[in-house]
């Protein structure tokens, strides 16, 4: 059988440094094919020479066991993959928010009718009926129904993605590759989405995941290839193997993957209080109540979305939302009322944020600046006003060794890093004078697998020393292996809330949906 | 090793601005001069005699002062295109001192006129700061605008309040002579002072601020990623209004030359679009305080250098200097072509026509995102 897509020796490096290395693989027709590896691995290098985003420096990919049409290694550009059968449903969607379902599927192949060809093309008005009828017959053969009027910007994020398939297969594609498709679903909309790709694989569709959640490879592939720093360093077939198993493979050494989190210590008085908390904004924040006290963690987990921003938004900006906001919020028994970012923080708050390529760094500047963000006013960074670098260095290469930050170089820009050695600037940086109380939203977005478990490892530190933690996440392993209290966040409000081993997967998710008990 | 990594920092501006300089030339060529000629009389004209390399630092010393201000402000993230209304009111406010405290002892008199630039120039600036910083309303509007509330107003002051009586130009009645900072005679006349020096202050200030101060910081963390400073606890709003008014004070000094070093009055229109140049002196220098010394002197040589063209030639007149201010610009602004460089470069490494790898600095510097 010839294999629908087939990797042979490719090679691929940026500015001398080797992103893909002698990278062969083949992944079979009507299979799901999983490719994981930690950041950095290659992966994404690999899936782009594939879409015609990047060309080969040497190899070459068969599709269906030809060289592309007459081209003789690569494509120029995702155009050309298009035409070949080939899509990629991104990670971050690629839709238009005002548009309808409909509009954003024939965006870029809209028919018209053939009395208007006389026009140009950019001219000749768009007929709708025609792609509609060609689009109920994919919608029906694969199960994928979607309200073909409606306007993207009120679909869930599932629906969503739905859509991103839907262009796909409208444009005939053949093989799929989807970028970290469950990143953003609850584990309901997760297992829906995997059935319909099991439905598309049943039909003859080839699909390739790229993902680095292990659980979900085994629940899914039928083969899984394993990058790790720019070469495929194992093949498996999923009946053959078991997470710990791809774990291994994957960072190169042997991982724990569940944080055991030791004993909580004594709880003592509370950290943070927020009574009758309510917010007008967009996602807004609806009478929500609850506290952490020091030496807990307190999971709040709800899909992206449902207020866990504007939450955050609250706690540290409290003077920009003196207008918006309602109720009280309490930081170590101090009211934050119209209390200034700078405020907040000086009483003793650590702030790892959700985003921290937006909030978290400055992307263009060393690894020093970065550390220095935040801490430019303390002692020993200045004095009277004055930097002091000499100290500076002294203190980054301190927590450049004690964070494992690579490559170990204060001067390396913050953008050069990989997303779990930029995620250890701002933790190196957060913990330097132990936060009483610390906030973590997402702390492990983005972040390869061994730094996971080192970042895992250094919020229950900080709770054993006597922190409160505040962990907003939407990744449940991550929800349920560190927090001491859950709590689930739906629109606004808090939905419910469970012990540390009163809840399941199952139970969150239903409430992470909506569901009331 | 670390002048390695600088190299091809200094280099390329160089070479913008000797590819911008030969196009220029070219012009003239077109226009039927002789280039080497032209390009003789510029250099002449810029550095011949000490009249001529004074006149050159007479112009060169408010083009420092604006390069600084429009540098100042980028590094916090705004565009400050009022330093042309921020140095008229710096100045306006250097005379208005001067006649209004004409009794301020003779040591006591140039620190007050200095002082009065900076905050005549500074509120100028703090003002587009603060409507930016409070009311979001964008910093390059408000001081285009100002500036021409910045010209009508000072025209009004000048002619209502503070007229010279003895003269029909539109210019106030003379400072006291206290204020006076007196010129060097080793130029021969041309009215260089300790302005000039107090520019070359004014660069090192600007550098200490901004690199070695927590001010400087976060002036420049606001400037770099708003939000990231913002989650770090620093005032986005109050260090953007604090960079316009010291940007705006910058600006502001170059009333200390043209008041208290050469017309002794503040004179409507005394400036040829400083503040407009500034943009380009600081944009050639990449808003390096210490570059924009270099990166003025260009541009005060070319000033000078080109108003000997009006006399000494057929075809072309001292305008040409806007052409080749434009061109070195244009030149050190086309990013693009160092990489479309690069990568020819690499193209004829893979082909096997030259061999060694560009190093991993060069490359690196080619992929960095500008200031």
């Amino acid at each position: 059988m010839i294999p629908a897509v087939e990797f042979r020796r490719l090679n691929k490096s940026f500015h001398g440094v080797h992103a893909n290395v002698d990278i062969s693989f083949k992944v079979m027709k009507g299979t799901i094919h999983a490719i994981i590896g930690e950041n950095g691995a290659g992966k994404s290098t690999a899936m782009k020479m594939l879409y015609g985003t990047y060309q080969p420096d040497q190899g070459e990919i068969l599709i269906h066991g030809k060289s592309w049409g007459g081209k003789p290694k690569s494509w120029t550009s995702p155009l050309d993959a298009i035409r070949s059968g080939i899509g990629m449903v991104h990670q971050h969607f690629m839709l238009s928010a005002p548009h309808t379902a409909l509009d954003n599927i024939l965006l870029g192949v809209e028919t018209s009718h053939p009395f208007f060809s006389f026009l140009p093309k950019s001219l000749r008005p768009i007929s709708r009926v025609q792609a509609q009828v060609k689009l109920d017959r994919i919608a029906d053969q694969y199960g994928l129904k979607v309200d073909w009027s409606a306007k993207v910007e009120n679909l869930s994020v599932g629906i969503q993605q739905r859509i991103e398939i839907l262009k796909l297969l409208y444009r005939d594609a053949e093989i799929l590759i989807l970028d970290e498709p469950t990143a953003v679903l609850t584990p309901q909309e997760t297992s829906e989405l995997f059935a319909q790709l099991k439905k598309l694989c049943q039909l003859g569709k080839t699909v390739l995941i790229i993902t680095h959640k292990l659980k979900e490879v085994m629940s899914i592939a039928d083969h899984v290839t394993v990058f790790r720093a720019g070469r495929v360093v194992g093949e498996r077939e999923i009946s053959e193997t078991n997470i710990e198993e791809l774990a291994t493979l994957m960072v190169g050494r042997k991982v724990r993957l569940q944080a055991d989190a030791p004993p909580p210590p004594q709880v003592k008085e509370p950290v943070l209080e927020i009574s009758g908390v309510s917010l007008a904004a967009r996602h807004g924040l609806k009478n929500v109540s609850f506290q952490v006290k020091a030496g807990e963690i307190v999971g709040i987990s709800g899909v992206e979305g449902n207020g866990q921003a504007e939450l955050l938004q609250v706690l540290l900006h409290p003077k920009d939302h003196t207008e918006s906001m309602t109720g009280e919020v309490k930081v170590l028994g101090k009211s934050t009322a119209g209390m200034t970012t700078e405020q907040v923080k000086e009483l003793g708050v650590g702030v790892i944020p959700d985003d921290r390529l937006r909030d978290g760094l400055l992307l263009d500047r060393p690894v020093r600046d970065n550390f220095l963000l935040g801490l430019q006013r303390r002692k020993p960074f200045s004095r009277a006003g004055i930097l002091s670098y000499s100290k500076l260095s002294k203190e980054v290469s301190r927590a450049i060794e004690e964070y494992d930050i690579r490559p170990p170089l204060q001067q390396a820009k913050a953008s050069l890093l990989s997303g779990g050695n930029q995620q250890k600037i701002v933790i190196a940086r957060e913990f330097k004078y132990s936060p009483k109380f610390l906030i973590a939203s997402q702390p492990t977005r983005g972040v390869d697998v061994g730094a996971i478990e080192f970042i895992h490892k250094r919020i229950l530190k900080a709770r054993q020393e006597g922190s409160g933690v505040l962990l907003i996440s939407s990744e449940l392993d991550e929800i349920l292996a560190l927090s001491d209290r859950i709590l689930v966040m739906f629109d606004g409000r808090i939905l419910a809330e469970f012990k540390r081993g009163e809840a399941t997967e199952q139970a969150l998710g239903l409430r992470m949906g909506g569901a009331v008990s | 090793m670390r002048f390695k990594e600088k190299l091809p920092q200094i280099l390329k501006p160089l070479i913008s601005i000797m590819v911008g300089l030969s196009l220029g030339l070219l012009v003239t060529k077109i226009a039927g001069e002789d280039p080497w000629n032209v390009l003789e009389i510029l250099v002449r004209g810029a550095f011949g005699s000490r009249y001529d390399f004074g006149m050159t630092l007479f112009y060169t010393t408010p083009l420092i002062f604006t390069g600084l201000s429009v540098a100042f402000a980028f590094h916090s993230g705004l565009f400050n295109i009022g330093a042309e209304g921020q140095l008229a009111m710096g100045a306006l406010s250097v005379a208005a001192v001067g006649i209004l405290f004409p009794n301020a002892p003779g040591f006591l008199a140039p620190v007050l006129g200095v002082l009065a630039a900076v905050v005549g120039g500074g509120i100028w600036g703090a003002i587009p700061g603060w409507l930016r910083a409070r009311r979001g309303s964008h910093e390059v509007i408000n001081t285009i605008m100002l500036n021409f509330i910045a010209a009508g107003l000072t025209s009004w002051v000048t002619l209502y309040l503070l007229k010279n009586p003895d003269s029909q130009n539109p210019e106030t009645a003379a400072v006291a002579p206290s204020y006076l900072i007196r010129q060097f005679s080793f130029f021969d006349g041309a009215p260089v002072s300790m302005a000039f020096f107090v520019a070359l202050m004014a660069a090192f200030v600007v550098w200490f601020i901004l690199w070695k101060t927590v001010l400087g910081f976060e002036i420049r963390a606001v400037g770099q990623s708003e939000s990231a400073a913002r989650s770090a606890g620093i005032d986005a709003a109050k260090m953007r209004m604090l960079a316009m008014a010291i940007a705006g004070g910058l600006a502001g000094l170059v009333g200390v030359g043209e008041v208290m070093g050469n017309a002794d009055r503040f004179r409507v229109g005394f400036s040829p679009g400083y503040g407009f140049t500034g943009i380009a002196v600081a944009l050639l220098a990449r808003n390096r305080p210490f570059a924009i010394v270099a990166s003025a002197l260009l541009f005060g040589a070319l000033h000078k250098g080109a108003s000997e063209l009006d006399l000494e030639t057929e075809n072309v007149t001292r305008d040409l200097s806007l052409i080749l201010q434009a061109l070195v610009i244009l030149c050190v602004s086309a990013e693009g072509v160092w990489d479309l460089a690069g990568e020819r470069y690499k193209l004829l490494i893979k082909k096997k026509w030259i061999r060694s790898a560009p190093s991993p600095e060069l490359a690196e510097e080619h992929y960095s995102p500008k200031v």
